[in-house]
C-alpha cells in the first residue's frame, strides 16, 4: 500500500511540468486555435539552451537564467511573426501542420547545434530521498513540483490580473470584437507564443534535471497533448488537473503493468485512459461550456 | 443628390466622401456613400435590413477589414485626418469605438472585465477606476452585476454592456448599431435616454444606426436614409419625422398616424428576432 502510495505522489510530483508543457500548449490554443505540435522541442530547447548558458558558457546560475529567457522570448516571438502570422487567414489545419514542420526544424536544428548526446546540469535541485511516514519521494521531484507551481501561479497572475492578461483572454473569446475594443491581436498572438516558450523554458530546465538532458525531450510533447485533452483544452485549471493524472497514471502503468507486458508501457496508457475519458467527455474534464443564451 | 452635403466652414469631425465598399474583391455594397457627423452631434443613420448601415460604420471603425472589405473608391476623414486605411485598433486610439450589432460582448468574462477590456488602449490605471464609476454613474444596474459573467446577463443589461464599454475608450465619437434590438420599447426608451445623457454631459458624438427610425430621430439632430448601398434621403430629424415617406416605409405610419400594414411590422419584428 505504501508503495502505491509512494508511486501516486511521486507521479503528482512530476505531473506539475507536465502541467506546465499543457499550459504551454493551452496559452496559445486559446487565444489562436492553433495547436502547437512543436510544443516538445521548445521543452527540449528550453532546456539545451539554459545547459549552454550555464554549462558550456559557464556562467552564474542568475545570468543563465537571464539570458535562456531572453533567447527562447525572442524563439517565441520569431515563431509567431515569421511561421504563424503569415499565414492568417490560411485554413487552420495549415498553420497546424506547419507547427509540425517546425518540430522537424528545431529537432534538425538541434542536432547541428548540439549533437545527439546526452547533457547533463550540475545538480540544481536538492537530491536525496525525504520520508514522510511510510512514503518516499525524491527530494528533487519535489523542488520540480514547487517550481512549477510557482511558475503556474505567475502565469495565472499575468493572465487573471494584469492588462495584458484580460486582453489574452478577450482575444480568446472573440478577435473581431477585440479589435474594435483596440486589442492588436497581432501583438497578443506574439505575447502568448512568449509565454509559451518560457513556460517550455522551466519545463525544460526541471525536467533536465531530474532526469537528463538528451534529444528524448521533445517526446514531452507527447505528453503534453493528454494532459490538455484531459483537461479540456482551453482550460487552465484543467491543464493542472490534466498534469497530474498523467504523471500518476504512468508512474502506476510503468510499476504495475510493465512487469506484466515488458515495459513500455506507461507511454501508452495516458493515452488509453485519454481516450476513454473523450467519448464520455469530448470537450475534456474542464471543457469551457458554450453560452448559449446570447 | 446633395448640394446639401457640401457646405463648408462647419465642425464636422467625420466626413464621408462617396465612400464605396466592396466585400470579397466581387460584392460592391456601398455605392458612393457620403455623410457628415459634426462635433458632439447625434446623427441617425437609418434604412431597411441589407441598406448597408453596418458596412458604413465598419467602413469607419476599421472592421472591415476583418470582413475581407475594402474601401475602393472616396475616402473617410476624422478630424481631419484620413482613417480608411488604417488599422481597427489605430481608429480606437484616434477615438472612435464601433458598438457592434448583437450586443458583442466576452460572454466568458465578468461585467467588469469586459469594461475594463474597453480601456485597454488607455494605459492609466488610476483614471480606470474614475472610469467605471462614470460608467456605473450611466449605467446603475452595471454596478450590481459587475460580478456576473456577461455572457449570462439579460439582453437589456447588455446592451448596457457595450455602450459602457465604449466609454471606457474616451471616444470623441461612437458609432452604435441597432442598440434597440430585440429590447421591449420601455427599455428601449431608457437606454436612449441614457445615449442622449452621455452625449451633452461627455460631449461624445454619436453615429446612430437605427431600424426603429422613431426612437432614433427622438434624440438625434439629423438622419440620414439608406436604401441599397446609397444615401437617399437626409436633412434634420424634425424634418425627417414629418417626411411622407420616411413615414409611410420607415416609421409604418401613414397620413392619418396610424401604421399602414401591420402584417408587415408583425413579420419585420418577427425576422428581427431571428436575426437577433
Ligand atoms: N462580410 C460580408 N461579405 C459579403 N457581403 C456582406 C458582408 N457583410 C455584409 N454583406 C452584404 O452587404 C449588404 C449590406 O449589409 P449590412 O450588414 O451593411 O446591412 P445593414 O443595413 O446593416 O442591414 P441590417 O439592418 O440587416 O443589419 C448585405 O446585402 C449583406 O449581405
Ligand atoms: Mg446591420
Amino acid at each position: 500500500m505504501s508503495e502505491f502510495i509512494s508511486l501516486v505522489v511521486n507521479g503528482i510530483l512530476i505531473g506539475g511540468v507536465y502541467a506546465l508543457v499543457g499550459l504551454a500548449i493551452v496559452v496559445i490554443y486559446k487565444s489562436s486555435s492553433v495547436f502547437n505540435f512543436a510544443v516538445g522541442d521548445f521543452v527540449m530547447w528550453g532546456g539545451f539552451v539554459m545547459w549552454t548558458f550555464l554549462v558550456a558558457f559557464d556562467l552564474p546560475i542568475w545570468a543563465s537564467i537571464l539570458f535562456a529567457v531572453v533567447v527562447m522570448a525572442i524563439i517565441g516571438l520569431l515563431t509567431n511573426r515569421l511561421l504563424i502570422s503569415p499565414m492568417a487567414g490560411q485554413p487552420l489545419l495549415a498553420v497546424v501542420l506547419l507547427t509540425l514542420g517546425l518540430s522537424y526544424l528545431l529537432k534538425g536544428v538541434h542536432s547541428a547545434a548540439w549533437g545527439p548526446t546526452w547533457k547533463a546540469f550540475p545538480p540544481l535541485l536538492p537530491s536525496g530521498k525525504l520520508t514522510l511516514g511510510s512514503i518516499s519521494f525524491s527530494a528533487d521531484y519535489m523542488w520540480c513540483f514547487i517550481i512549477a507551481m510557482v511558475a503556474f501561479g505567475i502565469f495565472s497572475y499575468l493572465f487573471q490580473r494584469t492588462r495584458m492578461g484580460l486582453a489574452m483572454r478577450a482575444t480568446a473569446e472573440d478577435h473581431q470584437l477585440a479589435r474594435s475594443t483596440g486589442i492588436s491581436v497581432k501583438t497578443i498572438f506574439s505575447a502568448t507564443w512568449i509565454l509559451a516558450a518560457l513556460l517550455c523554458l522551466v519545463a525544460g530546465v526541471l525536467l533536465g534535471s531530474v532526469n537528463n538532458l538528451g534529444p528524448q525531450l521533445a517526446d514531452i510533447g507527447l505528453k503534453g497533448f493528454p494532459v490538455v485533452l484531459f483537461g479540456g483544452l482551453e482550460s487552465v485549471v484543467g491543464c493542472i488537473v490534466g498534469g497530474i493524472v498523467v504523471g500518476v497514471l504512468e508512474n502506476l502503468g510503468a510499476a504495475y503493468l510493465n512487469p506484466l507486458v515488458g515495459g513500455g508501457i506507461e507511454e501508452v496508457v495516458p493515452f488509453v485512459v485519454m481516450l476513454l475519458v473523450l467519448m464520455f467527455k469530448p470537450y475534456g474534464l474542464f471543457g469551457l461550456k458554450r453560452i448559449e443564451r446570447l | 443628390m446633395g448640394g446639401l452635403r457640401l457646405r463648408i466652414g462647419d465642425n464636422d469631425m467625420l466626413i464621408l466622401n462617396s465612400v464605396e465598399v466592396v466585400y470579397s474583391n466581387v460584392i460592391l455594397v456601398l455605392r458612393g456613400v457620403s455623410l457628415q457627423v459634426p462635433e458632439g452631434a447625434i446623427v441617425s443613420l437609418l434604412g431597411a435590413n441589407g441598406a448597408g448601415k453596418t458596412t458604413t460604420l465598419k467602413s469607419i471603425s476599421g472592421l472591415l477589414g476583418t470582413e475581407l472589405g475594402d474601401v475602393t473608391h472616396g475616402n473617410i476623414e476624422f478630424d481631419g485626418q484620413r482613417i480608411d486605411r488604417s488599422e481597427p485598433e489605430d481608429i480606437v486610439k484616434l477615438g472612435i469605438v464601433q458598438v457592434m450589432e448583437g450586443r458583442r460582448q466576452f460572454g466568458h468574462l465578468s461585467v467588469e472585465e469586459n469594461l475594463r477590456a474597453g480601456a485597454y488602449t488607455r494605459h492609466n490605471g488610476a483614471s480606470l477606476k474614475r472610469d467605471l464609476d462614470m460608467v456605473y454613474g450611466y449605467f446603475p444596474r452595471l454596478k450590481a452585476l459587475r460580478r456576473a459573467t456577461s455572457g449570462y446577463c439579460s439582453g437589456g443589461e447588455q446592451q448596457m454592456l457595450v455602450i459602457g464599454r465604449a466609454l471606457m475608450a474616451h471616444p470623441k465619437l461612437i458609432l452604435l448599431d441597432e442598440p434597440s434590438l430585440g429590447l421591449a420599447p420601455l427599455l428601449v426608451e431608457e437606454i436612449f435616454g441614457i445615449v442622449k445623457n452621455i452625449n451633452e454631459e461627455e460631449g461624445t458624438s454619436v453615429l446612430l444606426v437605427e431600424q426603429n427610425a422613431m426612437a432614433a430621430l427622438g434624440i438625434a439632430s439629423y438622419g440620414y436614409v439608406m436604401e441599397n448601398g446609397r444615401v437617399v434621403l437626409d436633412g434634420s430629424a424634425e424634418k425627417l419625422r414629418e417626411n411622407e415617406d420616411i413615414r409611410e416605409f420607415y416609421l409604418g405610419l401613414s397620413q392619418l398616424g396610424k401604421r399602414k400594414s401591420y402584417r408587415e411590422v408583425k413579420h419585420y419584428k418577427r425576422r428581427k428576432r431571428w436575426l437577433g
